[in-house]
């Protein structure tokens, strides 16, 4: 008997178009409202169909969410899984599966359990059952809630009549009766456990939390050219728009999104673009306007790797530098990071205020993985959310580029007030008029790039710091990454070391520098070149003594994490 | 009806026009002060979003709202200002290559986008501030400085193009007519939709073949043209020599703010709105179970 205890991987593999979504869906779903602790994510192929996609889904006693190396239980769809995996296979993964799929070579490394997926879907019917019946097996591995299972399949076939609903009930009882099985007769062992509250929680991608996000921050137009892994943010708006009664426009480019986004802000609404590195490239000319012009925008960067079209349907935390330096001439802005669902769903709103107040373009920057990662959360305090917009009427005398002391103008909107609003990309006297004066040039300059960047600074986030306030070591992170090295600091249940997590990366607050000294630094990212680590190096003068990073284009796991940190620290 | 006075602009900037003497953009200027305050227009409600060129520079010459933006990147921003607030007047303002090169894309999609703007060209067939390049619509064989074997690309023709598309509103005027080219841009204002005015007029410093008297003698008007009929329309945008002047073709339909979600039930300017918070609380309401 293969036992599991407390937190099981299951991994479904197949070739795009196969359903694996499908069974994906219906597991995390019914299992979380059975009680347990779901986290899954996916890895897919730039391709409409064949290849092969996997999803992970971790079922845990208590929360996970991060991606583990590990797979306990493997259901390969079709032959080319498992080499494909085979890094990620040991003798305690147990497959099952049809036998054909599972390439012979295997059959000694494996557990292997045969399932007549094809048969059984057959009895029922039609080999479109297939799907059903393994997330029928998984559900009954874990004793989930038959009921439920069968409440989701009516409303998810119910649409397509009766006669499918009754016979995808029936496949989910014939795969939830094996799982049962194959537990009863000791061939498979699960001991995980249920948590009432779970049932409550809110199951909720990195997509939908920054698409939510935005809309609690007061989103009023979205506008996108597809580009993956960003374009599931406009998906979901554009499904939502009549509910949320915004404007959500596929434009003819990146570079018209972005222009409509700044005209949105211009007259007074809030716009976003979500987009990936390739999308952004094309937007740096319209973030120097944004620059110049202080006309407030948020971007939405979910990142993939490059340069140009890179590994388009994966994971990479290469374009910090790309946000952090893009655009011509000197301006400031703002780059977030978001780490967690909640964070996401928080500080993306949390942008929109940002951008209005200091009239700057602020970046949230995830990747693919983050975005297509999903998991329970408890359910969001909407009342903690401030919708703080930086609007004034204007009077006859109205200056938009008014000099002051802290380098923000007061900001005025066509049509409110008095007094007419000049913008201008052009360099330009205090009512937006173009100048060539030479006082004027210098003092327009200093009012952007440093003046409104030193306030900026004194209101900018710290970090997070996890563990020990004065540890010898100290793991640097930002992003995505912080749940991985979070678990991974939890497996190792040292003293001696501590976690810092940045979901704020620029503009850094000076309080920073401190929280770096007299440590032995350790840098985690995924990218090549450590951009964090040279950011940190210019801003503050410190440099890390390791570096971590991972740039193949897959997510760190929990594993490899540990083990390079183990060797960080012996 | 306001005063066109009301459009003077009082700021200091505004003072030192970076206009040639004798070119057109004044005349276009006058124009808008006249039309805005003949449809008793406020500055407050008009907003004037323009590129790069000397075109562009409108919106320092003039008491409205205005933002100078990037080379050929007035459309998507207008389209924007209208779609967040319908109850302000947009008009993008550019040369024939803020227009129809640097923004030529953007041009095609905002005629299948239709939002209810209107667009001015100030086609002088040259690239002014630049000093003298040829533009999408400088006629073949024009020696230029970066053409000195001459121009041998297909002139741009924005108005058969603009009916191919089926535009909402098509138009070319010579600032030659003061009187008719402010009764076609009036025109263009009040019209619901995209309106497209070509506007004729010589670059005094740089373009030595389109000068007043050449337009004076290659243009003509048309008359007894009936601008719902798209196919005449279409024969009127290919003649090439008199090139017609007029209202070339109208073609009523839905704008984009009409047409977009955001206004089905709620007329009001989404600027003034609120997140629809109890709207997420649905949808993760609907996240907890299926």
């Amino acid at each position: 008997m293969v036992e599991f205890k407390e937190d099981v991987s299951i991994v479904l593999g197949g070739a795009a178009g196969q359903g694996i979504q499908t069974v994906e869906e219906i597991l995390t779903r019914v299992l979380k409202l059975s009680g347990y602790n779901v986290y899954a994510n996916k890895e897919y192929m730039s391709r409409v169909r064949g290849g092969i996609n996997t999803t992970e889904i971790r079922v845990s006693s208590k929360k996970v969410r991060a991606f583990v190396r590990r797979i306990d239980i493997l259901i390969p769809f079709k032959r080319g899984v498992l080499p494909w995996l085979q890094n990620r296979l040991s003798e305690n993964t147990v497959v099952l599966g049809e036998r054909e799929n599972v390439e012979e070579e295997f059959m000694e490394k494996i557990t292997f359990v045969e399932v007549p997926f094809n048969k059984m879907a057959k009895d029922v019917g039609s080999a479109l059952y297939l799907n059903t019946i393994a997330a029928g097996i998984a559900v009954g591995l874990f004793r989930g809630d038959f009921e439920i299972l069968k409440e989701y399949l009516r409303k998810r076939f119910g649409s397509k009549g009766e006669d499918v609903v009754s016979r995808n009930i029936e496949a989910a009882e014939k795969g939830y009766n094996l799982g049962v099985k194959l537990c009863e007769e000791k061939i498979i062992g699960i001991d995980v456990k249920k948590d009432e509250r779970v049932k409550e929680e809110v199951l909720l991608s990195g997509t939908e939390a920054i698409a939510l996000g935005a809309i609690a921050g007061g989103m009023n137009i979205l506008t996108f050219y597809p580009m993956s892994p960003s374009t599931g943010v406009a998906v979901f708006s554009a499904q939502h728009a009549e509910e949320f009664e915004i404007i959500v426009e596929q434009t003819e480019d990146e570079i018209a999104a972005v222009n409509m986004a700044l005209g949105a802000w211009f007259a007074g609404a809030r716009g976003m673009v979500t987009t990936s590195g390739g999308g952004f490239a094309l937007m740096s000319e319209a973030l120097s306007l944004a620059g110049m012009a202080e006309n407030p925008i948020v971007i939405h960067l979910a990142q993939r790797p490059g340069p140009a079209t890179g590994l388009p349907t994966r994971t990479l935390q290469s374009d910090l530098n790309l946000v952090l330096y893009s655009g011509h001439g000197e301006f400031p802005r703002i780059v977030l990071a978001p780490g967690s669902i909640e964070e996401a769903f928080y500080l993306t709103a949390t942008a929109f205020n940002l951008a209005d107040k200091y009239q700057v373009p602020v970046i949230i920057l995830t990747d693919q993985y983050f975005v297509d990662t999903y998991y329970n959360v408890p359910e969001f305090d909407l009342s903690a959310l401030k919708l703080e917009k930086h609007i004034v009427e204007t009077d006859e005398n109205y200056k938009r580029y008014l000099l002051t002391e802290d380098g923000i103008s007061p900001r005025g909107i066509p049509g409110y007030g008095k007094g007419v609003i000049v913008a201008n990309g052009n360099e330009h006297d205090e009512w937006g008029d173009i100048t060539e004066e030479e006082d004027l040039s210098r003092l327009m300059q200093e009012k952007r790039a440093i003046k409104k960047l030193i306030t900026m600074r004194k209101d900018a986030m710290m970090p997070e710091l996890i563990g020990s306030e004065d540890p010898r070591y100290l793991v640097i992170s930002w992003g995505s990454t912080y749940h991985v090295v979070k678990e991974v600091l939890e497996n190792l249940g040292r003293e001696d070391i501590a976690f810092l997590h940045f979901k704020w990366l620029y503009p850094l607050p000076d309080a920073v520098k401190e929280l770096l000294e007299d440590k032995v630094l350790i840098d985690i990212e995924q990218n090549v070149t450590a951009q964090f680590a040279e950011l940190l190096k210019k801003e503050f003068g410190v440099s890390v003594d390791h570096k971590i990073l991972k740039y193949d284009g897959r997510p760190f796991s929990v594993e490899e994490i540990f083990d390079a940190l183990k060797g960080v620290l012996e | 009806m306001t005063s066109p006075m009301l459009f003077e602009p009082k700021r200091p900037g505004s003072k030192d026009i970076a206009w040639c003497p004798g070119c057109g953009n004044f005349g276009i200027r006058n124009i808008l002060r006249r039309v805005f305050a003949e449809l008793n227009l406020t500055p407050q409600e008009v907003v004037i979003i323009s590129g790069i060129g000397q075109a562009a520079k409108m919106p320092h010459y003039i008491k409205v709202n205005g933002y100078h933006t990037l080379h050929g990147r007035s459309l998507p921003i207008a389209t924007a200002v209208k779609a967040a607030n319908p109850k302000l007047t947009v008009i993008a303002e550019g040369g024939d290559g803020d227009m129809y090169a640097e923004g030529g894309n953007h041009f095609l999609h905002a005629i299948r986008r239709n939002p209810d703007i209107t667009i001015l060209i100030h086609d002088n067939q040259i690239y002014g501030l630049t000093k003298g390049q040829a533009s999408p619509t400088t006629m073949l064989g024009m020696k230029t400085p970066t053409q000195p074997w001459g121009v041998f690309e297909e002139p741009f023709n924005p108005i058969a193009l603009a009916i191919a598309l089926d535009a909402s509103f098509v138009a070319r005027t010579f600032m030659g007519y003061f009187e008719k080219s402010a009764e076609i841009i009036k025109k263009a204002i009040q019209h619901k939709g995209l309106a497209i005015v070509d506007i004729f007029h010589p670059c005094v410093s740089f373009n030595k073949v389109n000068t007043y008297e050449w337009y004076n003698k290659h243009t003509y008007w048309m008359e007894d043209h009936d601008p719902y009929n798209r196919e005449e329309a279409f024969k009127r945008a290919i003649e090439t020599d008199p090139l017609p002047l007029g209202i070339f073709y109208i073609r009523e339909k839905p704008t984009f703010e009409e047409q977009v979600t955001a206004y089905k039930k709620d007329k009001t300017p989404l600027w003034q709105r609120k997140p629809k918070l109890e709207e997420i609380k649905k949808i993760l309401g609907m996240k907890k179970g299926f």
